[in-house]
């Protein structure tokens, strides 16, 4: 049902709402990712941001400074430059657990947003870079219109992008090593005595969740055609966790259940009153006091315990 | 001439590190206590600053003297420390036996909230105090000059700061504190009353947030976006510090307050991203601060 109405979606509905599904869809992969990370090793990252903006970051330079169209190149850039970035960082913070780990990995996202702001011959500082309109599977579709691009083409490309990203995450939680993770959050103490390394798993889980949000970030650009720094902001980094928690994080498809209700109540709240944060503070005020499963949680009740134990 | 620089440059940073202080003091206290990292202490110094200029433009439009601005000033900003008690009572006090992420989350939501009742009630232009910055006029420091007030706020952070180590150390109030910290299920079965004691440490920890919001106010004009900005410097502080270490905050504010300083002077592109190498390397090579005495 959800399948077939995403695949008809942009025949029907306003170009609007197709359009408010780009950054769902981003969104989505990049939550994929995240939850590797928060669900099934049981780390919370506050620097994802990071990430999302060293994948969005490529696709501008790569689109507007070294004349690189093709999309999959900058997915595939993104990835990479996501993991050759997340194997340190990732070394260092997967040392720690709960706060700490929170608190590094925020301290490495805010030195990269203060990269980005300060060193403008690069990245333009405040005002970000114009990310081009990228080729997609070697079609350059520089003369269709706009909207008919995102709209059309790019939608399905983010469609696609989306549904492998989910397989694959479905395959990595769902093997041996899956297993080993939720072990690792479970009781690292026993983890460990089983032979499993401990720290080497978390590292594992942290570049996974970064190349995944490398190559979201990397689709978050071309939809509205610029980047800047506050993609890598700290508050950035802090909202996809909400989304995480909003959606249920002990549920495999509750980030992209969040990222979806996350986008489409904010652009409905926004349209009503712009102070769109009073309202989800206090959301999130109560999904974390009564509801800590998220909609997930709350819809699914027993079956969503089940399927964290799968 | 160059002393001079040299003063100006070292007197702004302990300006702003004096502020700083007083915001990761109750960072830290909140932190010592109740094992609570509070996202939010941004946002109550952001409260703070409005209030206290909103309190500020009350006194002098309804014609009080301009050399007393500091009264009012300072009250207010104690006093909407007021709201760390519904805060604690309304939000916090439902989470205690979570797991930390989420109490982290729930300040988390504090910051979002408060970010547009600021934004909501005092609009998205920035508001300032008429100019009473300079009310208590300029001395002149080894050939810089610096105003007055700079002088004040200065002091008024130490004095805070040795009030603090006084109520810690040698009050009935401060022995329950540490002990509560220390190992609160003790503390508990000799009888102390936990939930007051994590409402009375939530407003203090919330009324220096606010009262350092205050205190900047005259040297510059509260944004709806100073919170979440100064609440990395204030994370920064107590990292380099040590989490829920009093002595951390104090030379943790110093060395971030002094550095940005000098950076902003000799190399602007390095401003915060010395203080965050500064942050991992602390982290990295010892993650419990300078003062910290809990390991990871």
């Amino acid at each position: 049902m959800a399948a077939a109405a995403v695949l008809v979606l942009p025949l029907v509905a306003p170009p609007y709402h197709v359009l408010l599904m780009l950054p769902f869809m981003a969104y989505a992969v990049i939550l994929l990712g995240l939850n590797l990370l928060f669900g099934y090793t049981g780390l919370v990252s506050f620097g994802h941001a990071l990430f999302m903006g060293i994948g969005a970051y490529t696709g501008a330079v790569l689109t507007t400074h070294l004349g690189v169209r093709s999309l999959e190149v900058i997915l595939l850039a993104s990835a990479v430059l996501g993991a050759l970035v997340a194997a340190p960082v990732g070394a260092l913070c997967v040392r720690y657990v709960k706060i700490y780990f929170s608190m590094l990995t925020l301290a490495f996202g805010m030195l990269f947003y203060t990269f980005l702001l300060k060193f403008y011959r690069l990245t333009g500082g405040d005002e970000g870079i114009r990310v081009l309109r990228p080729s997609l599977l070697g079609f350059d579709l520089g003369a269709v219109s706009k909207i008919d691009y995102l709209a059309g083409p790019y939608y399905y490309y983010s469609l696609g992008v989306l549904v492998l990203a989910a397989i694959c995450m479905w395959r990595i939680v769902h093997s041996p090593f899956g297993l080993c993770l939720r072990t690792v959050r479970d009781n690292p103490a026993k983890a460990e005595s089983l032979g499993v390394s401990v720290t080497r798993y978390r590292w594992y889980a942290f570049v996974i969740s970064a190349v995944y949000a490398a190559a979201g970030g990397a689709l978050l650009g071309p939809p509205t055609g610029n980047v800047d720094p506050t993609l890598a902001y700290w508050t950035h980094s802090g909202n996809i966790v909400f989304m995480t928690l909003l959606g249920g994080f002990a549920h495999f498809f509750g980030p992209v259940l969040g990222a979806f209700v996350f986008i489409f109540l904010q652009d409905t709240v926004m349209s009503v009153v712009p102070y769109w944060r009073l309202i989800f503070g206090a959301i999130l005020a109560f999904l974390v006091i009564f509801a800590p499963g998220g909609l997930m949680g709350l819809f699914a009740g027993r079956r969503a315990g089940e399927v964290s134990r799968a | 001439m160059v002393t001079g620089n040299l003063v100006n440059i070292l007197m702004g940073g302990i300006f702003h590190a004096a502020i700083l202080f007083l915001v990761a003091a109750g960072l830290q206290v909140v932190f010592g206590v109740q094992r609570i990292f509070n996202l939010a202490c941004g946002s109550f110094y952001a409260l703070g600053a409005y209030v206290g200029a909103s309190a500020v433009n009350a006194f002098t439009g309804a014609g009080g003297p301009p050399a007393l601005f500091i009264v009012p000033l300072a009250l207010a900003g104690l006093l909407v420390g007021v709201v760390g008690v519904v805060v604690e009572r309304g939000l916090l006090a439902f989470v205690y036996d979570r797991d930390e992420t989420f109490q982290l989350l729930l300040t988390f939501a504090l910051v979002l909230m408060l970010e547009d009742i600021v934004r909501l009630t005092w609009g998205t232009a920035p508001y300032s105090t008429s100019a009473l910055y300079l009310a208590y006029g300029q001395v002149n420091l080894l050939g810089a000059t610096v105003p007055v007030y700079n002088l004040i706020v200065i002091g008024a952070s130490l004095a805070i700061a040795l009030g603090i180590g006084w109520l810690l150390t040698r009050t009935v109030f401060g022995r329950i504190i540490r002990a509560a910290a220390d190992n609160r299920e003790m503390a508990e079965a000799l009888g102390v009353d936990m939930r007051r004691v994590y409402a009375k440490v939530f407003t203090l920890g919330t009324a220096l947030g606010t009262l350092g919001g205050a205190l900047v106010i005259p040297a510059t004009a509260a944004m709806s976006e100073m919170g979440i900005e100064l609440i990395v410097e204030a994370f920064a502080v107590v990292v380099i510090g040590g989490l829920g270490s009093m002595r951390g905050a104090f030379v943790g504010a110093l060395v971030v307050g002094v550095f940005r300083a000098v950076a902003i002077a000799v190399y602007p592109e390095l401003e915060m991203l010395m203080i965050y190498l500064v942050v991992i390397a602390v982290l990295v090579l010892r993650p419990r601060g300078l003062f910290g005495r809990v390991a990871v």
